[in-house]
């Protein structure tokens, strides 16, 4: 279970974010909203523990994220709008090189399979930089078929440029995880439905006054 | 974690084998460097005998330090930083397992081709082995303090400058054991003491360095 505890979060003198507690069980989807600037993605990060809060706490299984350091990461699946690729490296060796880095061994036929359901059967061997944006997209994406034991999601706008066939891929992927138990977080700007067991939808534009 | 940090390693020189040219821009650097000093300075044997270990050790200091800039800086415009940030092992592994690739590919190239450019200068056959040797114990040392320098000066305007003021004054000890073992050699004094200072600032430097960078990157991070 993914807790925070009255944070705070302010970027420069400004402050984002101010007494927000959550709490993710498993199967629970938290859908962040927000217009630009509101501090969707500082939320996100902090919660994967790349931010300090400026107060407050953010807990894994009762324990604060910053003591526990590995120990949560080893949950956790991050996918920034920065998609992490090496525009050298192929995109199955960006694969191997990513899923190593989450503690998660891969073999190749594994990844071609998660590149295959990903619409990316054919690019297995190409270099990342000859990619177009949305297949970039779905290379970082592709993650997701192979990490699919790390319990937490965190992703941020992970529908942005991606094609209505991808949208509906990764509408089931993400499902799938909630089904079987997982949590997920992530933010979006399109309007797209996920079946999971419980939806907590954060506005941070409402919790403005 | 013994998977996830050769995985790092290999990551580093697959990415280092399809960037070639850039490895190439700081090795053909060291040796240009090197080589302009001989035609500079004339040829007068004692002169050029006397000064080859200071003149190879300050153009590998500068080598060095050409490279650092690109250890961090590609990986935290495109995110692979923040990946490598909540990545399942202690971040000081991990980036100790990133300064050896990168010594590996920008440090033993200097280390191996400083025999070679010692003969422009004379360096007598019983000499030249010493300054490999205080170079091989030298350039990860080099590697190391740059990393912390190029954690801290990440994604800021004008970093290059800065980092090469950051670093150069950390540099000192290092070149000053460095050339100074080849020169204690030649008088005849032996250069045990010197090596082995150097031997024990590497140790030091590879149990703390990992650490600094580690704190240095989150600060870069958030």
């Amino acid at each position: 279970m993914l807790e925070a505890h009255d944070i705070e979060i302010a970027r420069g003198n400004r402050r984002l974010i101010h007494e927000l507690s959550l709490k993710l069980t498993p199967g629970t989807l938290l859908l962040v909203t927000g217009s630009n600037g509101s501090g969707k993605t500082s939320l996100l990060r902090a919660l994967c523990g790349l931010l300090a809060p400026a107060s407050g706490e953010i807990r894994w299984q009762g324990e604060n994220i910053r003591m526990l350091r590995e120990e949560y990461w080893k949950n956790l699946l991050y996918i920034g709008h920065n998609n992490a690729l090496k525009g050298e490296l192929t995109t199955n060796e960006n694969l191997s090189a990513l899923c190593a880095l989450s503690g998660i061994a891969t073999d190749a036929a594994q990844r071609q399979s998660a590149l295959a359901q990903f619409g990316l059967a054919d690019r297995e061997h190409s270099q990342a930089k000859s990619l177009s944006q949305g297949q970039r997209r779905r290379t970082a994406l592709a993650r997701l078929a192979l990490c699919g034991v790390l319990p937490v999601w965190v992703l941020d706008e992970p529908f942005s440029a991606l094609d209505s066939a991808a949208i509906a891929n990764l509408q089931s992927t993400i499902a799938r995880h909630l089904a079987n138990g997982g949590m997920v977080v992530m933010t979006t700007h399109q309007d797209v439905p996920i079946n999971a067991p419980a939806v907590v939808e954060l506005n941070l534009d409402q919790r403005k006054h | 974690m013994g998977a996830l940090l050769r995985a790092v390693i290999r990551r580093d020189l697959l990415l280092a084998w399809r960037r070639r040219s850039d490895v190439a821009t700081v090795v053909l650097f060291f040796i240009i460097v090197v080589s302009l000093f001989p035609l500079g300075v004339g040829p007068e044997p004692n002169l050029l005998r006397m000064i080859a270990p200071g003149i190879i050790w300050v153009a590998a200091l500068l080598a060095c330090m050409l490279s650092l800039q690109n250890m961090f800086a590609s990986d935290h415009d495109d995110g692979a930083l923040d990946q490598m940030l909540l990545a399942a092992a202690p971040l000081g592994m991990i980036v100790a397992a990133r300064a050896f690739a990168h010594w590996l590919i920008s440090g033993l190239p200097l280390v191996i081709l400083s025999p070679i450019l010692a003969i422009q200068f004379d360096l007598s056959p019983e000499l030249s082995p010493i300054l490999t040797l205080s170079l091989l114990l030298g350039t990860p040392i080099l590697t190391l303090l740059g990393a912390i320098g190029a954690a801290l000066t990440l994604g800021l305007r004008g970093g290059g400058m800065l980092l090469a003021l950051l670093v150069l004054p950390l540099y000192i000890p290092v070149l000053i054991l460095g050339a100074g073992a080849v020169d204690a050699a030649s008088a005849g004094l032996g250069a045990d003491a010197h090596l082995l200072l150097l031997a024990a600032q590497l140790i030091v430097t590879g149990t703390f360095a990992p650490w600094a960078i580690s704190a240095a990157l989150r600060i870069s991070a958030e």
